[in-house]
């Protein structure tokens, strides 16, 4: 049964103004199987949380810790992360020219392996879940996220989660942007992921949209960088009712 | 993030600060055909590096090349051996020699007006074949070289012209494309860090004829190779291949001159680069002209590039020049992309390793132009030479 831990975790960012302290004493247990929902209004901290776990040079860790089955993930390149079962999809995938999706998929199951796979099942492992994802095949051939529109970048990513078949996804907002027949499709891959790999997902988002398709398991309500509540399912449903208001939170202009 | 241009063709009038007169016509600006060419070095000016041929070069690093005194004898050269591709040297005198093309630059006629003899490459028969001509260790001092590459009416053949070892070349390359001949030139420059390489290469196609041209630089410290075709001949074909890797204090440069001068031509100019390191420099100048007689024309000609770090420059520049209106298409386009610490967090955090991740982008980048040469043996060795150029970051 793995694990991922995170405890009191406190991370800085270095922006042209200075150090801004961003997390403040995260504490949070993911199990296997299980779904997480981090909601929060903006500026909150959600997107540093998934970005600090999958280890971006950006964000700076200042205490706490993150373990994966016990051991220290914050020890890891971002590469090594990838390697021990972390996935990270990112809300605003980057274009990667000269790389084709097919060359890219190859290589990075290749690298999270150890060894490249069978070519045979692979093909049919990759034709499969692009056609349940309702990917067209030509997307294949064309460079990585180039060109894409939104929703495809989005379902390029639960692509990769099918395909790479990690431990735990940390889903950063993947609603957003996406029209409600490109919000299903991306839905059904995660669950279908989750029910094929038992799989354990933090799933990061604004909005309670998503949750009608991923039912989650814990909600954790994000303010100022802390959990300011958390409970199961019902408190999701309380959120599309009353907002973030109640948290007595302005929200910002941007993040 | 990739910063692409769809720009305009050539400067406009306006641009150059002329007003039409209210009476009067619009002043014209001169047409690419139109420069002015010579091959005696006394015809052109001194370089100052304010000339629009040579604005983008560091002058000053090769002064000998432009005005100074060349080495004319013939160069040491070794090639291996095909049925149906000859060697030999012709004199200056030979009728070949001035039937592709003229200089239009001072290095260029600096080189014309002293080689002694030209090295003559020529093709015959139907069958493909390979041949590799392999000039090597020219020294340091500065020399002149002329080569004719002659491909006779239906022959087929691939030529590759390759630099090792030390040199300091101006050069002229004609290469004549017989009726109905499909010839592939690769300029392959894999000289030393130091090396001085200035060429123009000058192609006629005839009838129905296919020449692919393809330069590879990868090393030297100024490679300036400059390939003109003139689609003479109605069904002339012309793909306009290029590849260069510069790395810290590298200057890679090519002006690419395609003229469609004849009914039915086809020309696809592709050039793409990856620039690594402090001062690494890359110029590329695409000029498609379409005369008059060139009806149903098929042009398309791209530059791309990839920068690896900070402190590099690549200067694009695509100019395309219709005289005619009826065509089948004519298209260009410049793009220069940066492999940046996002791209390289994206594929880490699908768990390809740094060096890995840095390989993959420039390998998928470059082996679209390596894969068109047509040559496995060549094509295997490139990758391997780009993989090196790669792991001397």
């Amino acid at each position: 049964m793995s694990v991922l831990e995170i405890k009191n975790l406190h991370v800085n960012v270095e922006t042209d103004q200075g150090t801004r302290e961003i997390l403040r004493g995260v504490d949070l247990t993911i199990n296997e199987g299980e779904i997480h929902a981090v909601m929060g209004p903006n500026g909150s901290g959600k997107s540093t949380l998934a970005y600090t776990i999958a280890g971006h040079p950006k964000y700076t860790v200042v205490e706490g810790e993150i373990l994966l089955d016990g051991e220290n993930v914050l020890e890891m390149s971002v590469d090594e992360r990838a390697r021990a079962g972390l996935f990270l999809a990112m809300q605003y995938p980057v274009e990667i020219p000269g790389v084709t999706v097919t060359n890219f998929l190859r290589t990075a199951k290749t690298a999270i392996d150890g060894q490249a796979p069978s070519i045979r099942s692979w093909v049919k492992d990759v034709r499969e879940s692009m056609g349940n994802l309702r990917m067209d095949t030509a997307f294949a051939e064309r460079n990585v996220n180039e060109g894409f529109s939104g929703g495809e970048k989005k379902r390029n990513e639960i692509l990769q989660l099918e395909l790479l078949k990690p431990r735990f996804a940390v889903l950063d907002e993947t609603d957003s942007g996406l029209d409600v027949d490109a919000l299903k499709v991306v839905s059904e891959g995660v669950n279908r992921a989750k029910a094929n790999t038992g799989l354990g997902i933090l799933l990061i988002t604004h909005y309670t949209r998503i949750l009608r398709y991923i039912k989650p398991d814990f909600v954790h309500v994000f303010v100022a960088g802390r959990i300011a509540e958390q409970g199961g399912p019902e408190l999701a449903d309380r959120l599309e009712e009353e907002g973030y208001d109640r948290y007595h939170v302005a929200e910002p202009a941007a993040q | 993030m990739t910063v692409a241009t769809q720009s305009t063709a050539m400067p406009t009038a306006e641009q150059h600060g002329f007003r039409p007169h209210s009476d009067g016509p619009i002043v014209p600006v001169q047409t690419r055909s139109e420069r002015f060419r010579s091959t005696a070095v006394a015809d052109f000016a001194p370089v100052t590096g304010r000339e629009h041929e040579w604005k983008y070069s560091p002058v000053a690093a090769f002064a000998d090349l432009t005005s100074g005194e060349l080495d004319g004898a013939r160069l040491e050269v070794t090639s291996t051996d095909a049925a149906g591709v000859a060697l030999s040297w012709i004199p200056r005198e030979d009728e070949r020699i001035g039937t592709a093309g003229l200089p239009e630059d001072r290095a260029a006629a600096n080189a014309w007006s002293t080689f002694g003899e030209a090295l003559l490459v020529a093709v015959t028969g139907e069958d493909a074949k390979t041949v590799t001509v392999t000039r090597s260790g020219l020294g340091s001092a500065p020399r002149a070289a002329h080569t004719v590459i002659e491909a006779a009416p239906n022959s087929r053949a691939l030529v590759v012209l390759r630099g090792t070892g030390d040199a300091r070349l101006a050069e002229n390359v004609e290469i004549v494309v017989g009726e109905g001949a499909n010839l592939t030139v690769v300029s392959l420059q894999e000289w030393t860090d130091e090396s001085v390489h200035l060429a123009s290469h000058f192609a006629r196609i005839a009838r129905d004829a296919k020449l692919k041209h393809i330069v590879v630089s990868l090393g030297g410290k100024v490679v300036r190779v400059n390939p003109s075709t003139h689609l003479a001949e109605q069904g002339g074909d012309v793909e306009a291949l290029g590849l260069y890797f510069s790395d810290a204090g590298q200057h890679l440069e090519q002006q690419v001159f395609v003229h469609h001068d004849a009914p039915h031509t086809r020309s696809r100019v592709t050039y793409k680069g990856a620039l690594q390191g402090e001062g690494a420099r890359s110029v590329w100048i695409g000029d498609v002209l379409i005369g008059n007689a060139a009806t149903g024309t098929d042009s398309y000609e791209q530059n791309r590039n990839l920068v690896l770090t900070d402190g590099t420059r690549a200067d694009s520049v695509p100019n395309l020049e219709i005289e005619t209106g009826d065509i089948e298409g004519a298209g260009h386009a410049s793009a220069t992309g940066r492999f940046d610490d996002e791209q390289l967090f994206y594929l880490q955090a699908r768990g390809i390793p740094e060096d890995e991740a840095r390989r993959l982008v420039v390998r998928g980048f470059l082996a679209e132009v390596v894969q068109q040469i047509g040559d496995a043996e060549l094509e295997e060795r490139l990758m391997s030479a780009l993989e090196a150029e790669l792991q001397g970051s």
